[in-house]
């Protein structure tokens, strides 16, 4: 169970992730061999790099999102404290 | 304040941006059609996750405070601000879990003042609740206010705009969703904070020369600055006396006055964080939410204070000339820098973290690491704003103005006490700018009036014997310790007034952070020692009265039904075991 009443909080974070993945990792495909930009990074094109582990991770969470949903409540249910 | 801007960012970082706020209203609106009674609106119906309550907790206090604040500290006093963490909040984090949390859920109180009048009686109640709710609006203010002038400074946005734009935004997501919809933003801003701070650590120490590189240079700066070599690099080396260390504290001082009474008194009391706890699903998972929060908290110095330590470390290329490292000398009278009584210059810390994202990040990632900044501002000011709500209606207007109205009437007064809450923070924020004192006036009184609360919790669960009055007296007394202490001592170098000395010094601290941890022992022991006298002649109440709600006359939470590896005890040894190391690694 991960959440109340029918939103998955790891939608949101997934999509969010994810379309901003997706937006970083295009910018530093459009920007890659522009020394001056990425003089600040050391040289890095750290959009394009950052940009692939958002999307990862965004995918990651919209994936167990997504098995939270077809296995419904997954494990047992709490035992009860007195 | 109508200098250029720092910098200027391009459309793809405003493209970043506005994604963000879609998301964070888009949770909102997800929400909107399950917030049916006072219980969804204020407690999420009591049905989340300990992952995502877990997160919300450090999400909460994840406000300007700690980005800004403990970037600040890290760029003043090196990597011994992560006391704050390693002997501060996770000790304490550790404790509520496994020892408060029983009686906080177990209770049902639908609030921490609601505890206080179920243990103690309603005077208790309202004095805690009256305080909180002003300290909430207050530090929402300032958290709004700090977040319109680093925007106006770094990218010469309008002041006004950037609080009405960020006030209106909070006030939605929480108006459709209540506090389901603030904690699913927080986890979202925990993330988003993660991210957007940890590619900043990695290129700061890559342009530094590693952690060794800026060991060397911090130990330059540490030597110039009359101290030993290691006292921006070590946590615990230079403790012995408080001459010796960059907090000039000594350990007795930082281990009983921020160790103990103050983030014992923070995390373990503040309805703030507890407020998570209780959105929990069952006991086991709300005692698991402080304990899980613990594990990322632990890691938290490396994102929050590394940055201010390479900004201090890193040399500017071009700058002004009159700062350290990146950051820049505050702004005195006469437009030239500010000096201090000894005529140093004085460093605008609080911009050590802003300087560095705005030093190392190219557009793009730069619009994610702003992102990451306004996130922290709107999650510190979301979480006061739910915790006012909560506290108003259930604490103040349920119990003083209209008792035994209709659930509905309940869930309507918490819509608009978040409209009023987050009107009033805005206002603060006004406030804050137009009296800069006024604000640190009022942060001194609350670090007064917060300082005892650890030791009427502690009596109040732990000793069965502590009456009502008891504790109402020793929070009063212990609150009056607290400013008695401050007026009659002064950190070194400061003139009497807001810093102390106010009665006459008797005293002088090395620092302030020492004086500041000495008021809090004063506070907590003056607490201690009237509760129990006033207790002891004072009626008791019947003890079946007291089950559920004190040690002794409550049945333990059973976790032999769990698996060893998810109980909170081995949770809690784990979390300590971690801590323990960390503090060995940066001895």
């Amino acid at each position: 169970m991960s959440g109340a009443g029918g939103l998955d909080v790891r939608l949101p974070i997934g999509g969010l992730f994810s379309v901003l993945g997706v937006l970083l990792v295009g910018y530093g495909v459009a920007t890659r061999g522009d020394a001056e930009k990425y003089a600040r990074s050391l040289q890095v094109n750290i959009n394009l790099w950052w940009g692939v582990a958002m999307l990862a991770f965004g995918v990651f969470m919209l994936v167990m999102a997504r098995r939270g949903r077809v296995m419904g409540p997954g494990g047992p249910p709490p035992p009860p404290i007195s | 304040m109508d200098s250029a801007p720092v910098t200027q960012i391009a459309t793809i970082d405003y493209v970043v941006m506005a994604i963000y706020f879609v998301a964070v209203l888009g949770v909102g609106f997800g929400l909107r059609r399950v917030m049916k009674t006072s219980t969804d609106f204020f407690l999420s119906g009591r049905s989340l996750p300990p992952w995502v309550t877990g997160l919300a907790f450090i999400s909460a206090n994840l406000g300007a405070q700690e980005v800004i604040g403990m970037g600040a500290s890290g760029a003043k006093y090196g990597i011994a601000t992560s006391h704050f963490y390693w002997i501060g909040a996770i000790p304490a984090m550790v404790f509520v879990g496994l020892f408060m949390m029983p009686f906080y859920y177990g209770s049902r109180a639908r609030s921490v003042p609601e505890y206080l009048k179920l243990r103690f009686d309603e005077k208790t109640r309202t004095l805690n609740a009256a305080t909180f709710a002003v300290m909430t609006i207050f530090s929402s203010g300032i958290s709004l206010y700090a977040m319109g002038k680093l925007f106006h400074l770094l990218l010469g946005w309008s002041f006004d705009v950037s609080i009405v734009v960020s006030a209106a935004i909070v006030l939605s997501y929480i108006l459709l969703g209540g506090l389901t919809s603030a904690i699913y933003n927080e986890v979202l801003q925990f993330f988003l904070i993660a991210f957007g701070f940890a590619p900043l650590v990695w290129l700061g120490l890559k342009s530094t020369g590693g952690w060794g590189g800026l060991s060397a240079r911090l130990s330059e700066i540490a030597v110039a600055r009359g101290m030993p070599s290691g006292a921006y690099t070590n946590t615990w080396q230079g403790m012995g006396s408080a001459a010796t260390n960059s907090i000039g504290v000594e350990w007795f001082g930082l281990v009983m006055g921020l160790g103990f009474v103050l983030s014992f008194g923070y995390w373990c009391t503040d309805f703030l964080v507890v407020q998570r706890a209780m959105a929990a699903d069952s006991m086991t998972a709300a005692r698991r939410t402080p304990l899980i929060a613990a594990i990322p908290k632990m890691f938290f110095p490396f994102l929050v204070i590394l940055p201010g330590m390479i900004a201090l470390a890193l040399s500017a290329s071009g700058g002004s000339g009159t700062g350290q490292g990146l950051i820049p000398a505050k702004v005195g009278p006469g437009g030239g820098p500010l000096l201090d009584a000894a005529g140093r210059i004085v460093l605008d810390y609080d911009l050590a973290t802003p300087m560095l994202l705005v030093h190392l990040f190219p557009s793009g990632m730069l619009g994610l690491g702003l992102t990451a900044l306004l996130a922290s501002f709107m999650s510190g000011m979301a979480g006061n704003v739910t915790a006012f709500n909560t506290v108003w209606t259930y604490d103040l207007y349920q119990s003083h103005i209209r008792k035994g109205a209709s659930d509905e009437h309940y869930l309507w007064m918490g819509r608009a006490a978040t409209v009023g809450g987050i009107a009033l923070s805005v206002a603060a924020a006004y406030v804050a700018g137009a009296f800069n004192n006024i604000m640190d006036l009022l942060q001194l009184v609350f670090a007064f009036v917060n300082a005892p609360l650890f030791a009427t919790f502690a009596l109040g669960m732990f000793w069965k014997r502590s009456t009502g009055h008891g504790a109402f007296t020793g929070l009063l007394s212990g609150t009056i310790g607290a400013a008695i202490h401050h007026g009659l001592t002064l950190p070194a170098g400061a003139q009497p007034g807001i810093k102390g000395g106010y009665f006459g010094a008797l005293h002088t601290y090395p620092s302030e952070l020492a004086q500041t941890f000495w008021t809090a022992i004063v506070a907590w022991l003056t607490c201690t020692v009237v509760t129990i006298i006033v207790s002891l002649v004072t009626r008791p109440r019947p003890e079946s009265e007291l089950g559920g709600l004190v040690y002794s006359l409550t049945p333990r939470p059973s976790d032999a039904a769990l698996p060893w590896l998810h109980r909170p005890l081995t949770l809690g040894i784990v979390v300590l075991v971690l801590t323990a190391a960390l503090n060995m690694v940066f001895f």
